[in-house]
């Protein structure tokens, strides 16, 4: 239990004590052997890079239409991923898409991430029936399936990237909220705690020390799981109608716009979607990953 | 001299939706600078309460104090908001029965002992490293200055209870509060735990209640020793008295179930019975129930307190009786 395997190679022969490094260099190690996770690493990191600098890495234009050259099938020269209904090269819509694509998947996640951790320490820490409010009102939310609840805020806010990013916020924050709830109220009962207040521990120190150094890290792993769902929410949001507006590109909105060549280009059809898929399963692998990299307690 | 601590009447009670627990019901406890009293008690007995009852670390919304609490001049029942923390720590401060718990697992040793030298004592990051580094070699923690980057996980039982030591002691406070810290560690570390314990008290001349169920730790370290029974103390005395010379029937009981002494092949003299229900305070002797000497006057009314000896007292009425029977 004290021994990680990882440590074995690297310890060094003075004592038991094992090597005493740093937390987060502990974690990267660990996550380092595992295979899985970094080579999801390697590819978030190349569609992200990919996305960030996309006007130098697409090799075209994102907007640039032509009735001639509809529908092209993969690896056809000059656009080596074929082009969508409008005839506008698929590679560059899909490098610019992954901006907006990534942007509206992890954005509401972050926002959330800060939002939930604060209610839930909060409610937890509180107790009693500070607890009781915050978190039967967040039941409420989290009563409503997570695309229903998405659809009804964004249809109520009206279309565009702000609206779908403040709902999906809303949608996230209550499984945020629970899980920092739940933490939260296991660790403020811990021996370690009133250890604290028995050293002078104030409660204000106690929750910035104590508590939110044991809470952020389930959460941050819980909240990178849910950044695929946010994705495809945001997708399925486009899809709609109710996010991102064409001609923007966007993963979600290209494989509506694209759903009606389903027959004539299935496979270039389905390019946004494989897009979707990749991003959010290297997310889910990642975090995963993370979840088991960052538990000291095992 | 004045005493260090002196409780007087101590009650507590906790209510919850159904029931309200009597865990202590009148505890009086002195204690000199410098001083080590051991509390004896069986679980449930009200010894741990009582020690954080002294640190009010007990949960306010569901505890109900009464009596008289005073630590260093200071009135405990009185403190509060920063006076409060000042007091935990700085003057009394507390070892905790499971070391592995008690720290918290995403700092390293070294980083939480140095909070606490921050929070009291106007120190910056160096010093109050320095400090952590100074008791990690006090409680001789072998090559301390990396266990002072180890996580509380990367540590033996007996290494964490030496660093929670370290932590409890690090801002000098005059009175340390020892809960059960041995309870959890296995039987040669527990002596060499204890002897640093007696060492380190001697060296910093600090005060120590040290609440413990195994009467051969409590004779280890004590100068006196109390035994609790039902949320109040029944016999008081030093070690030696309370050993050699037991009054009240419930510490004999105690010593006579212990396996030191006893004949290989017999059973253990058990106490008979269960603890009682503290969910009502009895009208007379707690232990009635369980005693083979109690007559109808102990079960209906509270016995008093029986000086024995200079600063030996038991809260029995049947004393006599009781020490005829260990003749006969």
């Amino acid at each position: 239990m004290t021994e990680i395997p990882g440590t074995i190679a690297g310890a060094t022969i003075e004592g038991p004590a094992g090597p005493a490094r740093g937390y987060w260099s502990n974690v990267l190690r660990r996550l380092r052997r595992d295979r899985v996770a970094v080579v999801c690493i390697v590819i978030l990191a190349l569609i992200l890079l990919a996305a960030i600098f996309a006007p130098l890495v697409a090799p075209g234009d994102p907007f640039r239409t032509s009735m001639l050259r509809r529908l092209r099938p993969i690896g056809t020269p000059g656009f080596p991923l074929g082009t969508d209904e409008l005839g506008r090269d698929m590679l560059t819509r899909l490098v610019f898409g992954g901006r907006l694509s990534l942007f509206t998947g992890i954005v509401p996640v972050i926002n959330a991430f800060v939002i939930g951790t604060f209610l839930g320490v909060f409610a937890g820490f509180s107790g009693g029936r500070t607890n009781m409010a915050i978190m039967r009102t967040i039941d409420v939310f989290y009563a409503f399936p997570s695309v229903l609840l998405a659809i009804a805020i964004s249809g109520a806010l009206g279309a565009g990237i702000f609206n779908s990013i403040v709902s999906l916020t809303i949608v996230f924050v209550p499984p945020i909220a629970r899980v920092a709830e739940s933490v939260t109220t296991q660790v403020r009962n811990l021996d370690f705690v009133d250890a604290a207040r028995a050293s002078g521990a104030g409660a204000f120190t106690i929750i910035r020390v104590h508590i939110l150094g044991n809470v952020l890290g389930p959460v941050f792993v819980y909240a990178t799981g849910l950044v695929s769902v946010s994705m495809i929410l945001a997708s399925g949001l486009s899809f709609l109608g109710l996010g991102t507006k064409p001609p923007e590109a966007e993963w979600g909105l290209m494989l509506n716009t694209l759903r009606t060549a389903i027959y004539a280009q299935p496979v270039v059809a389905a390019l946004p979607g494989a897009m979707i898929f990749t991003v959010s399963i290297c997310f889910n692998l990642f975090s995963d990953g993370l979840r088991s990299a960052m538990d000291v307690k095992l | 001299m004045t005493p260090l601590v002196r409780i007087e009447d101590l009650r507590v009670r906790f209510r919850t939706a159904e029931r309200t627990v009597h865990a202590v019901n009148g505890v009086d406890l002195s204690l000199m600078p410098g001083e080590v009293v051991g509390l004896l008690g069986e679980s449930g007995s009200g010894k741990s309460v009582t020690l954080k009852a002294l640190l009010r670390l007990l949960p306010e919304a569901r505890t109900t104090m009464s009596g008289r609490m005073a630590v260093a001049g200071q009135d405990v029942m009185a403190l509060g908001g920063s006076a409060l923390r000042a007091y935990r720590g700085s003057v009394v401060s507390m070892i905790f029965q499971e070391p592995m718990l008690a720290f918290d697992p995403v700092f390293t040793i070294g980083e939480q002992i140095a909070e606490a030298v921050r929070r009291h004592e106007n120190a910056d990051r160096t010093a109050a490293r320095a400090r952590a580094l100074e008791m990690l070699d006090r409680v001789r923690i072998p090559s301390a200055k990396r266990r002072l980057d180890a996580y509380p996980h990367e540590m033996s039982g007996g290494m964490r209870q030496r660093a929670m030591i370290a932590l409890a002691l690090a801002c000098r406070p005059k009175l340390l509060l020892a809960d059960e810290p041995t309870t959890a560690l296995d039987a040669t570390v527990q002596i060499q735990i204890l002897l640093l314990l007696r060492e380190l008290q001697k060296e910093f001349g600090m005060g120590v209640i040290f609440v413990t169920h195994d009467i051969g730790v409590a004779v280890e370290v004590s100068d006196r020793l109390a035994v609790m029974y039902a949320g109040r103390i029944v016999e008081r005395g030093s070690a030696r008295d309370l050993i050699r010379a037991a009054a009240h029937p419930y510490p004999r009981g105690l010593l006579a179930s212990t396996v030191h002494g006893a004949m290989r092949g017999r059973r253990l003299d058990a106490i008979p019975g269960a603890p009682p229900d503290l969910a009502k305070v009895p009208d007379g002797c707690a232990f009635a129930p369980r005693c083979r000497f109690a007559d109808a006057e102990c079960v209906s009314r509270r016995p008093d307190i029986v000086r024995i000896d200079a600063g030996h007292e038991a809260e029995c009425r049947r004393l006599d009786a009781v020490a005829a029977s260990a003749e006969g």
